[in-house]
């Protein structure tokens, strides 16, 4: 079925890109012949060609392929034509040195979001069946994945980039309560290796910043795209003040069994034998929620003796393991 | 994980170009670039190869030829170019560059500016969008040693290092053959065969406090393997286990981060997923960091096992499962 499909889509863009003049709907019904089988005769008939038209049109302009529609000229009437352009279509020449196309390759491969690793790699695709020289292999080895995973960052960031109000609930960095928040967002930046929305707080209204690990569950739409404007710098004022991130940093006190938790020790300040087989280890973190996820997966060879907001978030998650696998059995 | 018409096409949009670009190229080859397997290659370009121009007369068709096993493209000047920087790509790239000034140890950032320039110019409008997403990283003291330790990873030379060891208190000297160097967490890490340990080694690179690179050949041993950090050793062969989890939709990011078999989505959002895994203590992990976001369905072992991990760390903190 969806090959089908594609077939259409294709047909459909090589027919727009190949025509120097517009064409009609009823040229293109006849050029692409996937339309042609919509429906054989009747009434009918036109009309499922024309819905089916005016999607796949709807689709190729999402992809971001201009279709142009105008307006013959007289002697036929006010028939719309389409086509597409192809210096509008296709990417410019863009010539890339060796060590550029290095450097481009190393860029698509810091996101470890899919949503952005994905397009990042096409594009560098894409710039590479420009012609452009096998890169210069000088940084192979090197690997600043600096971008970390959050799962609500697809979903911000979509609604950044289309304008779309949107509402989340939100846990606040000291109290550790959860709200429904309300906000237009309006940028995603990477500070210290977290993520964080700035967005206009309806409920507030007010400017806010808020961190992507402490959104919880499903980031729903509320509102339509372009449903607001981003007020000029105002993005960049917010992430600009200093206070305005939570000074939720700390230092984490555990026990750890020997022969486990290597990366922990790694990033310990410091680590002492203690007894029965376990190690005290101190170590610094800027996020206890991020800290208790890591720290869960350790299971029972961890034990977080202070503080308590990284203790209980422990805990929780722990709970939230149990009560999940108890369902399904 | 099934494909959208829009996203084959996006993707056949943007093979066309490179193999014309790189024609003879080997079929696996041309699979790679695209992330796609040889046998979804070969369907794409059966796909082609009944597309082209209106009439559809033999003339007009794309012509596709891979029958020894390396891809000629003929016939496909509507589509010969690539179509232009989508929104999602310039930003990803531009952003991805923006990040990479910043990083200590980079070598030539002036490649990145000129890099930068080109993006956005070639992205036009497409690149207005990309201010939306910033990144802001922290400046590492480590450029120095994270400079000796790309040079020694690019010319395969061995490093010296001495390394602070935390919990000994003392400096140990280090002869390492560089694997690969990450960022992680706010730190640089060199991973390498550790000479004095026999063994694959991470070096936190604040805490090397003196490194030199030798005149020696620094190729590691072939057993040495890396250790994948954010997974413990994920490693998948054919003959893995299949495990069946069920993801809660906010966990969806799981699905495209990890390989999976097959991913079903379900009324409410949640998806059902297989995988394969030789090492179920990877998965183990996986499941209690979601934090009850996912749930192992089968097999039963597999449950059992993550939730005695957490019954049991529950048990340290004198709680049990509903405190």
């Amino acid at each position: 079925m969806s090959t089908a499909k594609t077939e259409r889509l294709l047909n459909l863009v090589i027919c727009l890109l190949s025509t120097r003049r517009p064409l009609t709907k009823s040229q293109i019904r006849q050029a692409v012949p996937q339309y042609a089988s919509t429906g054989a005769s009747g009434a009918g008939a036109g009309e499922a060609f024309e819905r089916m038209f005016e999607r796949d049109k709807d689709e190729l302009r999402e992809l971001g392929i201009p279709v142009v529609t105008s307006t013959q000229d007289a002697l036929f009437g006010d028939e719309q034509g389409y086509r597409v352009d192809r210096d509008a279509y296709a990417l410019p020449d863009v010539h890339l040195e060796p060590d550029e196309l290095a450097v481009v390759g190393l860029a698509s491969r810091v996101w470890q979001q899919a949503s952005l690793a994905g397009p990042a790699a096409l594009a560098l695709t894409k710039l590479k069946a420009l012609g452009a020289p096998q890169d210069d292999g000088s940084l192979i080895g090197l690997e600043p994945r600096v971008l970390t995973a959050e799962p609500a960052f697809d979903a911000l960031w979509a609604a950044v980039r289309d304008r779309v109000a949107v509402e989340f609930t939100y846990r606040t960095a000291g109290s550790g309560q959860v709200a429904l928040r309300t906000v237009e967002p309006w940028a995603v930046t990477s500070w210290h290796g977290r993520w964080y929305l700035a967005a206009h707080d309806r409920d507030r209204a007010a400017a806010r910043l808020f961190r992507l690990s402490r959104v919880e569950g499903e980031v729903r739409a509320v509102g339509v795209r372009g449903g607001y404007t981003v007020p000029e710098g105002a993005a960049a004022e917010v992430l600009a003040r200093p206070d305005a991130t939570d000074a939720a940093a700390g230092t984490a006190v555990l026990r750890v069994r020997e022969g486990a938790g290597q990366l922990l020790r790694h990033r310990a300040v410091s680590v002492r034998a203690g007894e029965d087989g376990w190690h005290e280890l101190v170590v610094d973190f800027e996020d206890p929620e991020v800290l208790a996820e890591e720290l869960v997966t350790h299971g029972p060879a961890v034990l977080v003796l202070e503080p308590t907001v990284v203790r209980a978030a422990v805990v929780r998650r722990l709970r939230s393991v149990l009560a999940a696998g108890a369902v399904a059995s | 994980m099934t494909e959208s018409a829009t996203d084959r096409l996006s993707r056949l949009l943007a093979m066309v170009p490179w193999l014309l670009a790189h024609q003879g190229v080997p079929l696996a080859m041309a699979a790679d670039e695209f992330g796609i397997g040889e046998g979804q290659l070969v369907k794409d370009l059966e796909l082609l190869f009944v597309c082209g121009l209106p009439g559809h007369m033999p003339d007009d068709l794309i012509e596709a030829d891979w029958e020894d096993g390396v891809v000629y493209l003929a016939n496909a000047d509507a589509i010969s170019r690539p179509l232009r920087l989508g929104v999602d790509e310039a930003l990803a790239l531009i952003v991805g560059l923006r990040a990479l000034a910043d990083v200590p140890g980079l070598g030539d950032r002036d490649a990145v500016t000129r890099a930068l320039t080109k993006l956005e110019a070639a992205a036009g409008a497409a690149a207005a969008g990309a201010d939306s997403v910033r990144v802001d990283l922290p400046r590492d003291s480590a450029a120095a040693v994270v400079s000796a330790c790309e040079d020694a990873l690019r010319r395969h030379r061995r490093l010296h290092l001495g390394y602070l060891v935390p919990h000994r208190d003392e400096t140990t000297e280090r002869d390492v053959d560089p694997m690969r160097l990450l960022h992680l967490d706010g730190h640089w890490y060199l991973e390498g065969w550790c000479h004095r340990a026999e063994a694959v080694r991470m070096f936190r690179l604040d805490r090397v406090v003196d490194v030199s690179v030798l005149d020696v050949d620094g190729t590691p041993p072939t057993t040495a393997r890396s250790r994948d950090l954010d997974a413990g050793l994920f490693a998948a062969g054919p003959d893995d286990a299949l495990v069946t989890l069920a993801v809660a939709a906010r966990a969806r990011w799981v699905v495209d981060y990890y390989p999976v078999e097959s991913v079903q989505t379900l009324g409410d959002g949640s998806l059902l997923v297989r995988m394969r895994t030789g090492d179920t203590a990877w998965l183990r992990q996986l499941v209690l960091r979601l934090g009850g976001a996912a749930r192992v369905l089968d097999p039963p072992a597999l449950a059992h096992e993550v939730a005695t991990a957490a019954s049991r760390a529950l048990a340290l903190y004198g709680e049990g499962p509903s405190g």
